[in-house]
Formats: structure tokens, C-alpha cells, sequence
């Protein structure tokens, strides 16, 4: 156990060493790491790219023997691929044919007919040719490869492909290889072109894959200038017979010599084809990114508190994925190249490596104090989450251990990746990501400092150094009211230029897009590199295209005159071999006479008469020209895979035919004559092919336009509010600054237009209301009393004794002697006359009534009223009213006297007064007929307000609707009100007492001390004390289910169980004090000095989101149903969705903008709202919870 | 009070604007009275089966497209066929299996009282899941030498995945219990000639299917617990108020 805490020890140092040096020199770290990523990297440039096509290695044919299984290591250019027999050997017959001379009675067909009609005689020579020698006799039969069933999804091409036999393709496939179904084919173009799939093809047509040339160089058309038909018959073997290909060869070449024919034959190539990645592969590996994705989404989304999560979240996934890079690269530096599907198993190495620990970081680090230095932030963060991250570090090393110990090669070699991987990560962590975040959080404090200099400028600097200063405690402050009353101005700054530039980032997505245009381009890698993709298709057609300009430009002319070579003997043939017995009737005078003919002829328009058969280079390897797909499609419909094999391709064999004009003739079918082609489809089926290509190209920009089309449909309808547009008149938020309204919508103009209660001369100190009434304190010292529906004044009682009505219905109202709702006479303001039958018959045991418009009554009343209440009640006009309270029709008010006054809020007068305590009294509560003071050096007083009710028992206000607060009594005017000390409390705290609330039978106080304190309310108790803040608490917040928020300078908030005291959870928010905390049923809405409204969940403790306001923005919160919040700004109230955090409505309560913050703000029980301005009030309702109440 | 907020939505904002109120509507049920916690409860929970259930097809048919991958051909005559390769009723099961576990998980939870604290976030769900394809993709994609090694790979990846992300005794209870019954009904599926496979080397089934559903019933109960913390919240609140 010792070892274990020594070793965490060690390693917590090691870490607290690590990150001051790492905060101490970011630059040069960032370029050490920068440098090693880099070097790390290199090595992965020789590495081949994923996704390209098939690879061919060249042998000689004479030495060839058929590779061994084993690996042989003395052959270093040998591919480790070629290993072991082919899949098969390809033996392909190619055939140039000609009507030669050409003669103008022929027709179009003949081009093709009888070149094609040959074909079934040289197959019947291929399939007949034996070869016998001292081994035995071989025939085609045992040599080529036996295929069986097509696949049963390619019935259509059952009467074409070969089954059950040799596979051996040719053009004579299409008429089941016999010459008389060819014979009696009116047209044979048709009937090839019916084979042809429909619509756009992607892969080897069958034309393709029968004729063995691309389709453009078959020359089987009606429009062929060159009059050579080029077709090839494919033999496929198993095995390679040497004796009896070259008798095959010599036999062919013997029968039909090509006569200029340099051809090399000696070399074979073998063509090794990788591994298909179809659709339905595809959907995993899709499936896997998207679930990549969406852990980085969800993780990322955890970092919070810091300058720009953009940037930090950016820094994470590079650190992930370079250290991949770096796995895959130092693991190729070391000679282990990857086998395993780098795609594939991406996924799960970024998610064994995990984004976790960096998150771990970024918390811890955000949470240590924010009043240390920014090193010794780093440095305490890193060390604080040491054990963990060594901890889970070994863990994992220990589990990828294991599995490098299942001894099957791929997870080994996963395993090797994943822990170079892990140590990478590690590296990076410590070093890179470790460095940007001591950068981020240097940028946020200075940003920070900016911003809050001013605000805190009275204030002596925090102790710096790197103990925490508990035990140096900031400076007590002198009042909790004077920290809110900072003059507007002062916090109305603008925002530092940076700053606006993260948030014009944060505001365009910048981020966001980059990434969007980053995957937008790797799916089109994806697509282009994809074998069944647009690559393949481009490629065929350009391979389809070029050589087609070729010869369409300068093939013919020089050729010309050529004709006699043919008859110039073969020097370069390489074979010698016997004259043939049959030579190929090429009568030369005739020939010859017919080119002489057709020169002198009186149609010199007629094309070359002569048809030139040319062997170029072009022919060795003519199988280049196909799409790459050629062969693994022959073979895919036997159900004979190609993938990860290879197949060898033999040297062509070629083949020259000169046929006859008579021949050609003879072969005539009987309405070949009689259809020529009409010149217009000579045109198109040479421009076949580009037409093909404009189509691909029309569709593709049309279906293109019609994705943006629909893009931009989808977006506004998802998206409806109107990005980056400006607000209408009032954009005194200014918007463009501020994320909090980045989505730039700007409300409409209000419907809501707030009541200004006027009367206060100076700025409103105190704000009290018991749902009914509202009873608020100006910095003079005058209280007044306003009806909360109304927003009619019902009295005035100013600091100077003097007693004033404002008008005659406030009057009557003091003097019915049944306590009716205010209300009802207010919003009937016409009753005035049955009111003062009323007041006729009430017994005139008070003064005359006061004229109408106010009346000074002077000194005349106090002391009248003073004596009447029975009471020694004297006000105290000297010293200002610090904390105020209203119940019933009682205004408790707390004086910097230390004096505790309670007033009539509808008649004006003091009730009674209390002047035990002598210290100040800071905060007031007021519940059922309790009064709870603090005062500010520390002690709380607990009042009983005794009411001897000479007429009866209290009459009970039935609070209307849902009262959150117990009914309060209402006290009359003729009781005889005493208000006495029951319990004082000393020292109830070192410190003074900040904030004070009552809630369901107990009272909680927070102070200075940085403990808050649980009492009970009947007998003065105190149940508990609450200690986990490291600062003077701030904010409380305690309703009727007991729930028990509390928030401090620390900036942390703790959620208390007040039945048992302890602590259910505790975050830390906000970089500076706490100032406001409200609850719902669900959520914890808290507000602090870095002008961050953050929403938690109230039982899990996790940050739900939070809100950035407008710098200098009040702290008052309020909540006004589950659903919606209000918040205090710069001379409005904005309303907020807490489901969403959006900003539903801004309410601007005065013309002049002038900086005049709303401080304190208040939630009445008809669901308007309250709100200081200055020097007045703002009642604002909303309308539609009025509408409900109804 | 989501009447409020959808009157204060609709008296503030402009056309277009509907479908969120309408959703802010459905999310946040309100305090109200006790009929509509029960209705609420329902929907919520129906919400959370068919999410569920979703999820269920959704694995179910990719995963069964990396089983039947090797035998893909080149050119499959239709693409589509081949994700529906295997019988109709193989991801509806699934699907319905998924929502039962994914239901059951936090219901157990309540139920010994001990909520599941351990890596409650979407993330470390994401991962999970991730971890569970990538042992189905191991399964059928790693070349093994035998089927024993196959299998204890397996269960020591399933096993793992259970402490990275569950850690929890009933969790742990359940998966093995459940993993149990559904390789006895594999096997008395193909005992009945239902279905079979190619190269059976456990009774009729491959050895490894067990650890695959123990993983699964893993991967759902973490995203069911996952889900369910959001009705949890609004049951609090409504315990709360009651």
C-alpha cells in the first residue's frame, strides 16, 4: 500500500514538473511535437495507396515454371502475391480481318459478316488442335478450365456464355457457335446489341467480354473507315502446357500468317487482383465510421469551460489520429507492413485509444481554481488525474497484452498497432494537447481579465503563488449589495478584439464547415477510389476514347501505299514453321488489279481500297485496353472469385484473315443488300460513345443541381430562423458579438410591452412582493407599495417621516375593515362611489379623508398613528434600508441600524419596531409570522410577529392558485402588531452573512465563511452546516421540496439534501462568482460573474448547456414555469426555452438604452414579472400565462 | 406549462417556427396532474421500445451482412437482396429482443434500487457499441485457427467489454442469463430445421454465438440504461412534487 501511494506520489510530481514545463514553453513544444509527428510519419509515404487497382508482375515465358506456395526470399522483385499455380491461364487468339481488296459493290455489312463468319472455323481449329508427342496426346479439352453453372441470377446470358465445358468465349458465342444460326442472322449487329445491358454500365460488357477487345475496336459496325474487324477468341486453361500452346501457335500462325507482325511473345504477365469492396461491404464499414463519429460528437461535446471548444476539440481528434498515424508509420519504419484492411479496423483503434483521457484533462484542468496562475493550473490539473490516466494507461496496455497472446495473426497485429498506438497517444497527450490547453486557458484568462478588470479594480489582487489561499481567504466584501450595484458603465465594455474573432468564428461554423468540406471530399476519394466507382468508369471510357482519336487522325495516310509489304515475306516473324498447306488466298494480282482499278476508277472519293491490317504495339497487349473489371466479371459468372489472386495472361496469339471480295458476297445474308444504313446513325454510332459521356455528364450535373435543390429545401425547413441576419430596430444587443444570439433571430416587435412604475428618484435598492403587492426601496430610503396587477401606487413612505396617499383609493383601502382583494377595486377603478358609501359607514375612528391628489400630512399622522397602534414605534430615518421583506400586508424592513421596522404596506404606517440588534441587518425573511434576520456580524435573529386581533381570529388571504408560499395571514389594521426576539443566534457565522433564505420550515444562510448553515425555523435550531464551498457563498436557493442549491465565489455550485445534509453533487460552473441560482423541477439554472448562464441537471449534476450572455449583463434569473426562464440584461428582460436554450423573446423596457442593467428581478404568482430600471420598476407580463390562469 | 411555452412561442415567433414548440411539447412533459404522469410514463417508455427496437433491426441487419459477407459474390444480381439475405424474421426478433433487454436493464436497476452510476454518457454508449460491431466484425472476419481460440477470444473481448462498460453484478447476471436462453432457442431453432449453420461446431451452432449475445445484451442494456436516464429525471421530478 506504501509502494502504491509512494508510486503516486512519484508520478503526480512527475506530472505537476511535466505541465509547468509544458505551459512554460508552448512554442517549442508544439514544434518538438509537430516535428516528431512528422518523422513519425514519413515512413508511411512509401506506403502503397488503399484502393488502387490490380497490380501485374512481368515473367518470361521460356523459363516459366509455376510458382512454389513457399516464400522464397532470394527473389527481391517478386510480389508476395505471386505465390502457387494462377487462378488460370489466359490464352487469347488475336483476330484482324479484312475483305481485301475492297470493292464498291460491297455493302456496309460486309465489313463484319464474313470476318465474323470466320470465326467458326478457326474455333473449330482451336478446339480440334492436338498435340502429340513422346508424353502423350493433349487436346484443349484436359488443358482448359472447366466451368459449370452460370450463376443463377444471369439466366439472360445462358444462351451466350459457355456452361458445362471449356471456357473458351468468342464473338461466335452470340450464335451458339454455329455458323448456321450465323448464316441465317439478318442482322448480326442486332443481335449483339441486344446482349447489352440497359442504360449506364459500369463494368465489362458482354460485347466486352466476347469479343476481347473494347467495343469501339471490334470495328463491327456500319461505319468503319478502317475495314479491319478485330476480335479475339479467349481461352481460359487451367494448366500450362508449353508443348502444346506452341503448337497451338505455330499451328495458327501457320494457317493464317500475319505478315507484319512483330509481336513479342515473351513475356507473360500475371495480374493480381485485390479485394472487392461492394455495397454490401460497404454497410458496415459505413456503420462503423458513423458510430466513430458520433462517440467523437458526444465527446467532444463534454469540453466546456474553456476559450474555444472548437479548437480544443479539434486539437483532441488530431491527437487521436496522429498518434494512429504515427502507430502505422513507426510500425512500417520498423519493417511491419500492414496486412489488415487499413479502413477497416480504423474505427476500433480510435476507439481503444479513446478521447477519454484528454477529456479528463481538459476537466481537470478547468477545474482547478481559476485564480492561480496558468502553469500551475496546467500543472495541478495534470497531476490531479496522474494515478487515473497512468492507471487506465497500464490497464489497457495489459488487455492489449493479452490479446497479442491469442496468437492469431490479425489481432496480433491489431494489438502491435493499438499499443504502439496507445504510447503515441500518450505522448501526444502529454506534449501537444497538453501545451494547446495551458494556450487556451492563457487566451481565456486574458480575455477573461479584459473583460473583468474593471469590475473588480477595488479589489487588492488575489495572494499569487501556488497554494490555493484557503487559508488567505479573499477579502471579506463590505456589503453584499454594493458588489451588485456596480455602475453599468463600468461593465459595458467591448469586447476585446479576439475574442470577437472566436466568435465570429463560432458564429460563421467555420469549424463546422471545414469539417463538412473535409468529409465531402473524402467521400469522393471513397467514390473515385472505389473499384465499382466513378474511376473505373472514367478510366474504360478514356482507354475507350483515346485510341479512337488515334487512329481517326493520322492512322491511315502513311500507310498507303504499303500494300506489297505483305508479300515482302515475314523476316520478323520469329516462328518458322512449314509453308502453309492452304495458304490464305491472297491472289496479289488481283489485289493489285483491284487497286489499280479502283485508283483509276472514276470515283476517287471511294475510301482505301485496301484495308491495312497493322500489328502495332498496341496489340502485345491488347487486354490493357479492357476495364480492369475484364476479368474478374468472366469469372464472377461461374462463381470464381479473382480476389487476392492472380491470373496469368499468356502472349497473344495473332491472326491475320484476308477474305475475298467473293467470299464476302457469297456470305451475304439475303437482306444484308437491302438495309443500308442510313447516313445519320453512321454519325451517332461513332459519336456513340461521347454521347454516352455527355449523358453521364448531363445526368450527373442535373442530379447535382436537383441534391442542392433539395439540400437547400431541407435547410429551411429544418433550419427556419434566420442565420446571421440582423434584428430589426432594436439591436441593442449587439448581435453579431454574441453566440448567446448567434442564430441572429431577432424577435418580432414586442407584444409585450412593459409597465414602468415610476416614482423613485434614485436607482431601487430593495424588491419585495408577496404575489398581491410589491413593495420596493430606493437608495433614498422611500419604500413604495405598488399594486402587482395594476402597477398602481398604493403608498409612499418616504425617509423622511412623511406619510403620504397617493390617491383616495389607496385611502379606502386602509380602511376597510374587511380585507378584500385589492385587486378588484384597482382594476374597477369607477367604484369610487360605492367605495365611499363604504367609508361613510365605517366608524370614523380615523382622520378625514385626504383630498384627492395626495395630500402632505405631515408630521400630523405618525405620531397620532404611534399612539393609537399602542406600540413605542419610532422609524429611523437615518440609517438606509438594507433588506425588506413583504408578507401579508406587512412590509418587514431591515435598516443599516440594525433596527427592524415593520410597516402597514397599505396604510404607510409603522407597525412596530425592534432595535435589539445593533448590527446591520443584511438579509430578511419573512415566513408565516417569522422573521428571520441576519445582520452583519454574523448573528441571525429569529422574530415572532404576535398579532392580538381584537375583532377575531386572522383572516386567512387565500393565496390565489398555485401559491408557492403558504397563505399568509393578513393583518388588519386595528391589530395590535408586536414584533419580538425570540432567539438571536451569535455568531451563527464567522463572517457576515451574504444570503438568507427561508423555504418549508427552515431557514439557510450562507456568509462569508464559505459554509452555509441549515436552521429550523420553529425553534431556531441549526440542524446542519454545510461545508464544501471554498468560497464566501453567494447565492442559496431552497424551495418547498426542500431542495437546497447554494453557489460561491468559487464559482462552484453544490445541491445539498437538506434532510440529511450532505451533498448531492457539486460542479464547478463559472470562472468567479455565483450570483444567482434558481431551480426547477428538473434543472438547476445558475448565473455567475463570467455572464455564463448554465443549466444543470438537477440529478445527475451533468451541465445541460449553458448560455454566453452579453457582457455586463445582470445576474437576476428568474423562472417563471418549468419551461421558461427570464434573465435581466442591459435595459430588457429576455425570455429563454430552458428545453432548448433558446432565446424566445427580448422585452425592452425603456426607450434610452443607456446601460441600465436589471439587478434584481422577481417572479410574481400571476406570472408577471418584476424588474428594476433605475430609478423605476418594470412589471412585465406575459400574456398568454395570464390567459391560462383564467 | 408547456401550454405556456407553446403560447409564448406561437404569440412570439414567426411562421416556421411551429415544429419546435410541437417538440418542446412532447420532450418536456409538465407538471400537471396525476393522469398525465401515467400517460406520459406509457409514452415514454413506448418511445424508448421502439428507439430500441430500431436500433435492434438496425444491428441485426448490418450484422448479419458481415456474416454472410464472405460468401458475397462480385456482382450480386441485386444488392439489396443480399442485406435482406437472410429470413424476415431474424432482425424483427432482433429488434423486439433488444427492446426487451434494453427495457429490462433499468427496470432491474430500480428495482434493487441501486441506479447504475458507472460512465452514464452517450459516449462511453457510442463506444460500446462500437466495441460490440468490432467483435462481430472480429467473428466473422478474423481467419482463427480453431474454433476453441475463436470462441475464447470472444468471451474474453465479451467479458472485457463488460468491465470497460458495465461493471455492474446484475448486468453481468442478466447478459450471461440471457445469452443462455437465446442460444437454447438458437439451438432448438435448428434442432427443428428452421434454419442451420455452415459449420455447426457447438451442438448444431458455432461456439462463439453466446459470447455474441452476451456482448449484445451488453451493447442494449447500456443504450436501454442510456435512454432511460431521461425518463428517470422526470420521474424524480414528478416523486418530487407528488
Amino acid at each position: 500500500m506504501t509502494l502504491r501511494e509512494r508510486l503516486r506520489e512519484k508520478i503526480s510530481a512527475a506530472f505537476y514538473h511535466h505541465g509547468l514545463l509544458c505551459a512554460s514553453y508552448p512554442v517549442p513544444i508544439i514544434l518538438f511535437t509537430s516535428a516528431s509527428i512528422l518523422t513519425c510519419c514519413y515512413p508511411l509515404l512509401r506506403l502503397p495507396l488503399p484502393g488502387t487497382g490490380p497490380v501485374e508482375f512481368t515473367t518470361g515465358v521460356r523459363d516459366y515454371t509455376v510458382p512454389s506456395h513457399e516464400p522464397q526470399g532470394d527473389l527481391g522483385e517478386r510480389p508476395d502475391w505471386y505465390r502457387g499455380p494462377p487462378v488460370a491461364y489466359i490464352q487469347q487468339v488475336l483476330v484482324k480481318a479484312a475483305v481485301s481488296p475492297w470493292d464498291s459493290s460491297l455493302v456496309p455489312v460486309d465489313v463484319f459478316r464474313s470476318p465474323l463468319g470466320r470465326v467458326f472455323s478457326l474455333l473449330e481449329e482451336i478446339r480440334n488442335h492436338v498435340h502429340s508427342d513422346s508424353t502423350g496426346v493433349r487436346s484443349l479439352e484436359a488443358l482448359c478450365l472447366q466451368v459449370t453453372d452460370l450463376l443463377p441470377g444471369l439466366r439472360r446470358m445462358q444462351s451466350v456464355l459457355p456452361e458445362h465445358g471449356c471456357l473458351l468465349v468468342s464473338p461466335g458465342n452470340y450464335w451458339q457457335n454455329q455458323r448456321e444460326l450465323f448464316d441465317s442472322d439478318p442482322d448480326p449487329l442486332k443481335t449483339i446489341q441486344k446482349h447489352e445491358p440497359k442504360g449506364l454500365h459500369t463494368s465489362a460488357t458482354l460485347r466486352d467480354l466476347l469479343f476481347g477487345v473494347p467495343g469501339k475496336h471490334t470495328g463491327v459496325s456500319h461505319y468503319n473507315r478502317k475495314r479491319v474487324v478485330t476480335y479475339t477468341i479467349t481461352v481460359v486453361l487451367v494448366s500450362y502446357d508449353t508443348r502444346f500452346l506452341g503448337s497451338l501457335r505455330s499451328r495458327l500462325k501457320q494457317l493464317h500468317p500475319s505478315a507484319n507482325c512483330s509481336l513479342r511473345d515473351d513475356h507473360m504477365v500475371h495480374v493480381h487482383f485485390k479485394e472487392e469492396i461492394g455495397i454490401a461491404e460497404l454497410i458496415p464499414l459505413v456503420t462503423t465510421y458513423i458510430i466513430l463519429f458520433a462517440y467523437i460528437y458526444f465527446s467532444t461535446r463534454k469540453i466546456d469551460m474553456v476559450k474555444s471548444k472548437w479548437g480544443l476539440a479539434l486539437a483532441a481528434v488530431v491527437t487521436v489520429l496522429s498518434s494512429l498515424l504515427m502507430s502505422v508509420g513507426l510500425c512500417t519504419l520498423f519493417g511491419l507492413t500492414p496486412t489488415l484492411n487499413g479502413g477497416e479496423i480504423f474505427p476500433y483503434l480510435v476507439v481503444v485509444i479513446g478521447l477519454e483521457n484528454v477529456l479528463v484533462l481538459t476537466k481537470s484542468v478547468v477545474s482547478t481554481p481559476v485564480d492561480l496562475e496558468v502553469k500551475l493550473r496546467i500543472a495541478q490539473g495534470l497531476s490531479n488525474e496522474s494515478w487515473s490516466i497512468m492507471k487506465n494507461m497500464a490497464t489497457e496496455l495489459c488487455i492489449i497484452l493479452i490479446g497479442y497472446f491469442t496468437l492469431v495473426p490479425a489481432i496480433q497485429e491489431f494489438c502491435l498497432f493499438a499499443v504502439v498506438g496507445l504510447v503515441s497517444d500518450f505522448f501526444l497527450q502529454m506534449f501537444f494537447f497538453t501545451t494547446v490547453l495551458s494556450i487556451d486557458i492563457r487566451r481565456m484568462e486574458l480575455a477573461d481579465l479584459n473583460r473583468r478588470l474593471p469590475a473588480e479594480a477595488g479589489l487588492p489582487p488575489p495572494k499569487p503563488g501556488p497554494l490555493r489561499p484557503r487559508e488567505a481567504p479573499p477579502p471579506p466584501r463590505p456589503s453584499p449589495h454594493t458588489i451588485t450595484l456596480q455602475t453599468p458603465a463600468f461593465r459595458n465594455l467591448r469586447l476585446p478584439k479576439r475574442l470577437r474573432v472566436v466568435y465570429f468564428l463560432a458564429r460563421t461554423r467555420l469549424a463546422q464547415r471545414i469539417i463538412m468540406v473535409g468529409t465531402v471530399i473524402w467521400i469522393g476519394i471513397l467514390v473515385y477510389t472505389d473499384p465499382a466507382g466513378l474511376r473505373t468508369y472514367l478510366a474504360a471510357q478514356v482507354s475507350e476514347q483515346s485510341p479512337l482519336g488515334d487512329s481517326g487522325g493520322g492512322g491511315l495516310p502513311p500507310h498507303l501505299g504499303v500494300a506489297p509489304v505483305f508479300h515482302a515475306g515475314d523476316p520478323t516473324s520469329t516462328l518458322s514453321v512449314l509453308p502453309a498447306p492452304e495458304p490464305t488466298p491472297l491472289p496479289e494480282n488481283q489485289s493489285q488489279g483491284h487497286h489499280g482499278s479502283a485508283g483509276a476508277g472514276p470515283r476517287p472519293q471511294v475510301p482505301p481500297a485496301v484495308p491495312q491490317i497493322t500489328w502495332g504495339a498496341e496489340d502485345e497487349e491488347g487486354w490493357r485496353r479492357l476495364s480492369f473489371r475484364h476479368w474478374p466479371s468472366l469469372f464472377s459468372y461461374y462463381n470464381i472469385t479473382l480476389a487476392k489472386r492472380y491470373i496469368s495472361i499468356l502472349p497473344v496469339i495473332p491472326v491475320t484473315l484476308h477474305l475475298s471480295p467473293q467470299e464476302a458476297i457469297e456470305t451475304r445474308h439475303p437482306q444484308d443488300t437491302r438495309h443500308p444504313p442510313p447516313p445519320i446513325p453512321k454519325v451517332s454510332a461513332d459519336l456513340q460513345t461521347d454521347l454516352t459521356l455527355y449523358k453521364v455528364a448531363a445526368l450527373g450535373l442535373a442530379a447535382g443541381v436537383l441534391l442542392v435543390l433539395l439540400l437547400f429545401c431541407l435547410y429551411r425547413v429544418l433550419c427556419p430562423r434566420n442565420y446571421g441576419q440582423n434584428g430589426v430596430a432594436h439591436g441593442r444587443r449587439r448581435r453579431g458579438d454574441l453566440p448567446c444570439d448567434d442564430y441572429g433571430y431577432s424577435p418580432p416587435v414586442s407584444e409585450i410591452s412593459p409597465l414602468l412604475l415610476r416614482g423613485h428618484s434614485m436607482d431601487i435598492e430593495c424588491l419585495a412582493s408577496d404575489g398581491m403587492l410589491l413593495a420596493s426601496c430606493c437608495l433614498a430610503g422611500q419604500i413604495r407599495v405598488w399594486d402587482a396587477q395594476t402597477g398602481d401606487c398604493l403608498t409612499v413612505i418616504p425617509n423622511h417621516g412623511v406619510f403620504m396617499t397617493q390617491t383616495d383609493e389607496g385611502d379606502l383601502l386602509r380602511r376597510r375593515s374587511v380585507p378584500a382583494r385589492p385587486t378588484l377595486f384597482t382594476d374597477q377603478p369607477d367604484l369610487t362611489p360605492l367605495i365611499d358609501t363604504n367609508f361613510t359607514c365605517q366608524p370614523p375612528s380615523h382622520l378625514a379623508t385626504p383630498p384627492r391628489g395626495g395630500f402632505d400630512f405631515g408630521g400630523l399622522v405618525e405620531p397620532d398613528r404611534a399612539s393609537t397602534a399602542g406600540t413605542q414605534a419610532t422609524a429611523d430615518w437615518d440609517s438606509s434600508v438594507w433588506a425588506m421583506e413583504l408578507r401579508g400586508n406587512l412590509i418587514a424592513a431591515g435598516r443599516s441600524s440594525g433596527k427592524l421596522e415593520l410597516w402597514d404596506a397599505v396604510e404607510g404606517s409603522l407597525r412596530c419596531s425592534n432595535e435589539d440588534g445593533v448590527s446591520g441587518i443584511t438579509a430578511l425573511a419573512f415566513l408565516n409570522n417569522r422573521i428571520v434576520a441576519a445582520r452583519l456580524n454574523g448573528s441571525l435573529d429569529f422574530f415572532t410577529v404576535e398579532i392580538n386581533k381584537p375583532l377575531g381570529l386572522l383572516q386567512y388571504r387565500g393565496a390565489p392558485g398555485r401559491g408557492s408560499m403558504p397563505p399568509s395571514p393578513c393583518y388588519s389594521s386595528e391589530d395590535v402588531i408586536s414584533c419580538q426576539l425570540t432567539r438571536s443566534v451569535q455568531c451563527a457565522h464567522q463572517k457576515p452573512i451574504t444570503v438568507l433564505r427561508a423555504a418549508a420550515g427552515r431557514v439557510v444562510t450562507g456568509s462569508q465563511d464559505h459554509t452555509v448553515r441549515v436552521y429550523r425555523l420553529e425553534d431556531s435550531c441549526c440542524l446542519f452546516t454545510l461545508q464544501g464551498h471554498s468560497g464566501g457563498i453567494t447565492a442559496i436557493y431552497i424551495d418547498q421540496t426542500m431542495v437546497l442549491a447554494s453557489g460561491g465565489q468559487d464559482g462552484a455550485i453544490c445541491l445539498w439534501d437538506v434532510l440529511t445534509g450532505s451533498r448531492v453533487s457539486h460542479v464547478y460552473g463559472h470562472r468567479g462568482d455565483v450570483t444567482s441560482l434558481v431551480c426547477t423541477t428538473s434543472c438547476v439554472i445558475s448565473s455567475g460573474l463570467d455572464d455564463l448562464i448554465c443549466i444543470w441537471d438537477r440529478s445527475t449534476g451533468i451541465k445541460l448547456y449553458s448560455i454566453q450572455q452579453e457582457v455586463g449583463c445582470g445576474a437576476s434569473l428568474g423562472v417563471i414555469s418549468e419551461s421558461l426562464l427570464v434573465t435581466g440584461g442591459q435595459g430588457c428582460v429576455s425570455f429563454w426555452d430552458l428545453n432548448f436554450g433558446d432565446l424566445l423573446q427580448t422585452v425592452y423596457l425603456g426607450q434610452s438604452s443607456d446601460g441600465q442593467g436589471v439587478r434584481q428581478l422577481l417572479v410574481l404568482d400571476n406570472a408577471a414579472i418584476v424588474c428594476d430600471f433605475g430609478s423605476e420598476l418594470s412589471l412585465v407580463y406575459v400574456p398568454s400565462v395570464l390567459e391560462k390562469l383564467d | 406549462m408547456s401550454l405556456t411555452l407553446t403560447a409564448m412561442t406561437d404569440s412570439t415567433v414567426t411562421g416556421g417556427q411551429q415544429q419546435r414548440s410541437g417538440s418542446g411539447q412532447m420532450s418536456r412533459p409538465s407538471r400537471g396532474p396525476y393522469i398525465s404522469v401515467i400517460t406520459n410514463r406509457t409514452t415514454n417508455l413506448v418511445i424508448r421500445g421502439t428507439m430500441l427496437f430500431s436500433v435492434g433491426v438496425f444491428l441485426a441487419l448490418v450484422l448479419n451482412l458481415l456474416q454472410v459477407q464472405r460468401n458475397v459474390t462480385l456482382f450480386p444480381p441485386d444488392v439489396i437482396s443480399s442485406i435482406f439475405s437472410s429470413a424476415w424474421w431474424v432482425p424483427p426478433c432482433c429488434g423486439t429482443a433488444s427492446a426487451m433487454i434494453g427495457l429490462l436493464y433499468p427496470c432491474i436497476d430500480s428495482r434493487l434500487g441501486e441506479p447504475h452510476k458507472f460512465k452514464r454518457e452517450w459516449s462511453s454508449v457510442m463506444r460500446c457499441v462500437a466495441v460490440f460491431v468490432g467483435i462481430n466484425h472480429a467473428s466473422a472476419k478474423v481467419d482463427f485457427a480453431n474454433n476453441v481460440q475463436l470462441s475464447l477470444t470472444l468471451a474474453a473481448l465479451s467479458i472485457g467489454l463488460w468491465w470497460t462498460f458495465d461493471r455492474s453484478r446484475s448486468g453481468f447476471g442478466l447478459g450471461i442469463g440471457i445469452a443462455l436462453l437465446a442460444t437454447l432457442a438458437t439451438q432448438l431453432l435448428v434442432y427443428n430445421g428452421v434454419f442451420q449453420y455452415t459449420s455447426p461446431d457447438f451442438l448444431y451452432i458455432r461456439s462463439w454465438l453466446p459470447c455474441i449475445f452476451f456482448a449484445g445484451v451488453i451493447t442494449m442494456g447500456n443504450i436501454g440504461r442510456q435512454l432511460a436516464l431521461y425518463e428517470y429525471k422526470v420521474v424524480q421530478e414528478k416523486t418530487h412534487q407528488d
